[in-house]
């Protein structure tokens, strides 16, 4: 099927032209990055832009880098490039496990964590784990570049805080100080290419500081702060874990919809940060297991 | 219109598309590709999937004019002259019925192949993930790319 919208197409190679053609079809321009969300808002008529910004041929996005104590990823960055990064993998399972859980190959060969950043779905699998490790997001117009907390990002489904003049350059992350480590469950209808029905991030450090946060289960993707305070400076036991659980019904806000019942979602929560505070203390301490199969299916 | 200039199966091509046609389309339509299928059209069932600089993409997810100065590679260029392993083993396994699902599925799994020349069964389930099969229940599928990485020397 052709598509019935039919729009201007630019393709800058430098940050400056993008922002300069940003610039002058304010409000008129939608960025193009890996296209697996826009393409489809296009076809179905969610998104009819007069002019398309291609930011693939960008060539001077700042350089990616890959540590244990700190990640900065580009807007070029693709789920494909995060899954084959070993380092990164190591680092930070937590982003590692997420970006593999979306779709499947051959979107994830396109599909960028920026745009999927600024697509803001509830669902977004890497919300979680930008969450959890305090992630920094760069954006860039023609009179500067900001930084905006993660916390800060999500405004409300598919709203960000990110301006129609602003691109995003990368996201980027400051691991613990002590040693952590972190899991990402996703609870799907299937395994493979399929949205989350709930999905939870959690993450661990030596000095017993937990983080928490949900995605699919609410409006926007958000941290469990009020769970975090009671689990905090405390020994995993089941009693501990018990009261953890017995806070998630006031936690999440889950709705029904085509892939699950409010219900499903308030119970699979519940089983999955039990199963998530319990694998994540494992991994902690060296255990080596697949996140997916946590939850079995 | 714009032209776009690509590389089309190891051969050049120039092309006029307009900023709004698919990949799939131009490859179907003006190109004489008919391996690429259009299933779902939303990028969920991998019937239109082909290489792009050797990684498997959705094509009708990508408009044609984003391909400037790129490597497209469709099923009739992976069989050249002869078929492939895989696709031989793909025969010899009765893999496929309808043949719909074929050429994504065959795309899909040479890309796994060549990142990973022995995947076990989790690793090609995991490969394939986004290509639908309706007809064989994928076992066919599984067998013969497991078999085709056999034969593949270590």
């Amino acid at each position: 099927m052709a598509f019935s919208h039919s729009f201007e197409y630019f393709r800058p190679g430098t940050l400056a032209e993008a922002l300069s053609l940003l610039d002058q079809y304010k409000g008129d321009a939608r960025l193009l990055a890996g296209g697996t969300d826009l393409a489809v808002h296009i076809k179905e008529n969610m998104a009819t832009p007069p002019v398309v910004i291609d930011v693939k041929r960008v060539t001077d996005f700042p350089g990616s880098r890959v540590s244990p104590k700190a990640l900065y990823l580009n807007a070029s960055t693709t789920f494909s490039d995060i899954v084959n990064h070993a380092d990164l993998r190591k680092a930070y399972p937590m982003l590692w496990e997420a970006a593999r859980s979306v779709a499947s190959v051959g979107i994830r060969n396109r599909a960028t964590l920026a745009g999927n950043i600024c697509s803001a779905v509830p669902s977004l699998d890497v919300a979680p784990a930008l969450l959890c490790y305090d992630a920094i997001v760069h954006v860039a117009s023609s009179s500067g570049t900001r930084e905006i907390s993660i916390h800060d990002w999500f405004i409300s489904p598919r709203k960000t805080a990110c301006l129609g003049t602003e691109i995003m350059l990368g996201i980027s992350i400051t691991a613990p100080a002590v040693k952590h480590s972190g899991i990402y469950l996703k609870q799907g209808r299937y395994r493979g290419e399929d949205l989350a029905q709930a999905g939870l991030g959690v993450l661990i450090t030596s000095d017993l500081q937990y983080r928490l946060a949900y995605c699919a289960v609410g409006p926007i993707p958000f941290r469990a702060r009020a769970i975090e305070a009671v689990l905090n400076g405390k020994v995993l036991t089941a009693e501990l874990i018990s009261s953890a659980k017995a806070m998630v019904q006031d936690t999440v806000h889950p709705i029904t919809d085509i892939r699950s019942s409010k219900e499903y979602r308030l119970h699979i929560c519940e089983v999955m940060l039990e199963r998530g505070l319990k694998a994540v203390e494992q991994r902690l301490n060296g255990a080596e297991f697949d996140s997916a199969e946590i939850l079995g299916g | 219109m714009a032209k776009v200039k690509l590389t089309l199966n190891n051969e050049t091509r120039t092309i006029d598309v307009e900023p709004c046609e698919t990949l799939l389309d131009v490859l179907r339509d003006k190109l004489g590709m008919k391996s690429p299928k259009c299933g779902c059209d939303r990028g969920d069932c991998g019937a239109c999937a082909v290489l792009i600089d050797g990684k498997s993409v959705r094509s009708c997810l990508i408009f044609a004019i984003e391909c400037e100065g790129q490597h497209i590679t469709t099923l009739e260029g992976i069989s050249g002259d002869q078929l492939s392993i895989l696709q031989e083993a793909f025969i010899e396994f009765n893999s496929f019925q309808c043949g719909y699902c074929a050429p994504g599925v065959i795309i899909s799994a040479t890309e796994l192949l060549k990142s990973n020349p022995h995947p076990n069964l989790e690793e090609i389930k995991e490969a394939l993930s986004g290509n639908l099969c309706r007809c064989t229940g994928y076992q066919p599928i599984f067998d013969a790319i497991l078999k085709a990485s056999k034969e593949t020397k270590k």
